[in-house]
């Protein structure tokens, strides 16, 4: 290789220097959602608790005649819960972002000689890295109390990869309404909201069994289209068409997200 | 039976002053009526369901957990108090213990009936039909004792952890309690492990006697079972809310 294609293929150290900020500033994050429980409490414990529920509580419904084929409920609700623990990962990262801005720590960021977008990106890599726990603990309870992966290793990191994505995703709403209100409380004024998301989605009962206008509304619903992509590696195996529109609904609220994130940092400098 | 009152018109103030305060107390359990309703309707189906309307069938879970976040927000108050330091000037009052825990519990029930009447209003707007006033007005008690019950275990947590941060600790705790009992389904039609908590679990006799407002009726068999179970959480939570106020008087 000649040495001229080499330096082209050598990243710039403009990128190094914002990745190694970003790597930093996510591990900063994590690190304060590992020493405050009342952050991690909500991704893990509150979901795995609702699993419980609606496992035990709701478990007769695959003897409802249209339900679909699965081999038990639990199977079926894993996918609930993991998108359940991610948008509160991407609340949870929200309520930090805001309590770093409360802080003033936002502010000492801002006036560094970082890029502004790699402060944003930080916290959604740590958003990500959340909903990454957030998946293996899911299938690890899942694989502990008899469910059955049905596409194996390869449909398990699936599920753990959509996850990731997934969370960033939502991530985006969170950072952007820390961004705009920059206080904290109103960050966790929007825990409701992610319930009004999942209840109005295939979640954690299938779509067609839904009542309207739950039924039609989860038809549109992004959070169907993801919760779907993940359950199809448990109950089925891999397949093109609910990944494909799994992927494209995590893209467009990827987009959103992202594009809301950016006008609220822009909002605040300005500010 | 006066400190008691003055307590409890305190606690009733911080509603009536701050009433935007009680909306997510109204929220969340109108969120979870609808969305439930929404999402597991279709359960009636299963044959030996009690009831072909799941939202009557669930209404009395909303009302209980309308009940247990009012009494969460008294032990959420009582920690704010214990931070700011106002509790440590009603311990040197000559206010009695005794009354110094009735007013802030019972203060839960009187806060309670707001939440509990919108969630009721609710789901009679879209269609739950009520099984006659005394069904109502047995539920609205059994509601109000229970949150009572709930601030003692919150004063409990209040009073271990003296922060607010225990605040999830109190809501879900109560929560909890009242979700793993037959609040999605008759106890026939949970699935193992679940049945027998669900079996063993006292708060699922209170939520049947609530559940004589939208479901079964009043009946005697639903209403002593309830009453029981509620004198005797009352009771365990009640001695041991009113040992720690005893301990945190007298650290020593």
């Amino acid at each position: 290789m000649s040495t001229a294609v080499a330096a082209r293929l050598r990243p710039s150290p403009g990128l190094v220097a914002n990745a190694r900020v970003v790597g930093a500033l996510s591990m900063r994050s994590l690190k304060q959602a590992f020493r405050r429980p009342q952050f991690l409490a909500p991704i893990v414990i509150f979901p795995s608790l609702f699993l419980a529920v609606n496992v035990g509580g709701a478990g007769r419904a695959t003897d409802i005649p249209a339900f679909p084929d699965v081999a038990g409920f639990l199977d079926f609700e894993l996918a609930g819960a993991i998108v359940q623990a991610t948008m509160l990962s991407a609340v949870s990262g929200g309520i930090a972002l805001a309590l770093d801005i409360e802080s003033g720590f936002m502010d000492r960021l801002i006036a560094s000689p970082i890029s502004r977008a790699a402060i944003v990106v930080g916290r959604l890599a740590s958003t990500a890295v959340m909903g990454v726990i957030a998946g293996v603990w899911f299938i690890a309870i899942g694989l502990i109390f008899g469910a059955e992966i049905k596409a194996g290793v390869p449909g398990a990191l699936l599920v753990i990869v959509l996850a990731a994505a997934t969370a960033s995703a939502w991530g985006g709403f969170g950072a952007a309404l820390a961004l705009r209100s920059g206080t904290a409380s109103v960050v966790q004024g929007v825990f409701p909201l992610v319930f009004v998301i999942i209840f109005l989605s295939s979640a954690f009962f299938p779509g067609n069994l839904l009542l309207e206008p739950a039924k039609t509304i989860s038809d549109w619903n992004p959070m169907s289209f993801i919760a779907e992509a993940m359950r199809d590696p448990i109950v089925s195996g891999i397949s093109g068409e609910p990944l494909l529109e799994g992927v494209l609904a995590i893209a467009g609220v990827l987009a959103l997200g992202a594009g809301l994130s950016v006008w609220g940092l822009r909002k605040r400098l300005a500010g | 039976m006066r400190g008691t009152w003055l307590l409890m018109k305190r606690a009733l103030n911080e509603v009536i002053r701050v009433p935007g305060a009680a909306i997510p107390g109204i929220m969340a359990p109108a969120l979870f009526l609808l969305g439930l309703t929404a999402v597991f309707g279709k359960l009636t189906l299963l044959p030996g369901f009690s009831t072909n309307d799941f939202m009557a069938f669930i209404l009395p879970v909303s009302v209980m957990q309308a009940a247990t976040f009012s009494g969460a927000a008294t032990g959420v108050n009582l920690a704010r108090d214990i931070e700011q330091g106002w509790f440590d000037r009603l311990y040197v009052s000559p206010l009695s213990r005794g009354s110094l825990l009735a007013g802030h519990v019972f203060s839960a029930s009187l806060r309670a009936m707001m939440p509990i009447t919108a969630v009721i209003l609710i789901a009679v707007i879209f269609g739950v039909g009520i099984q006659g006033v005394d069904g109502l007005l047995l539920a609205i008690v059994i509601a109000g004792a229970f949150a009572a019950t709930i601030a003692c275990y919150a004063v409990i947590l209040a009073l271990r952890f003296r922060t607010q941060q225990a605040a999830p600790l109190m809501q879900a705790g109560g929560f909890m309690m009242v979700l793993f009992t037959t609040s999605y389904a008759p106890l026939e039609l949970l699935s193992g492990w679940f049945q027998e908590i669900a079996r063993y679990n006292p708060v699922r006799f209170i939520l049947e006697g609530v559940r004589q407002m939208s479901v079964y009726g009043v009946d005697w068999s639903h209403t002593w079972k309830a009453v029981v179970a509620l004198a005797g959480i009352a009771l365990v939570f009640g001695t041991l809310a009113m040992r720690g106020l005893n301990r945190a008087a007298d650290p020593a």
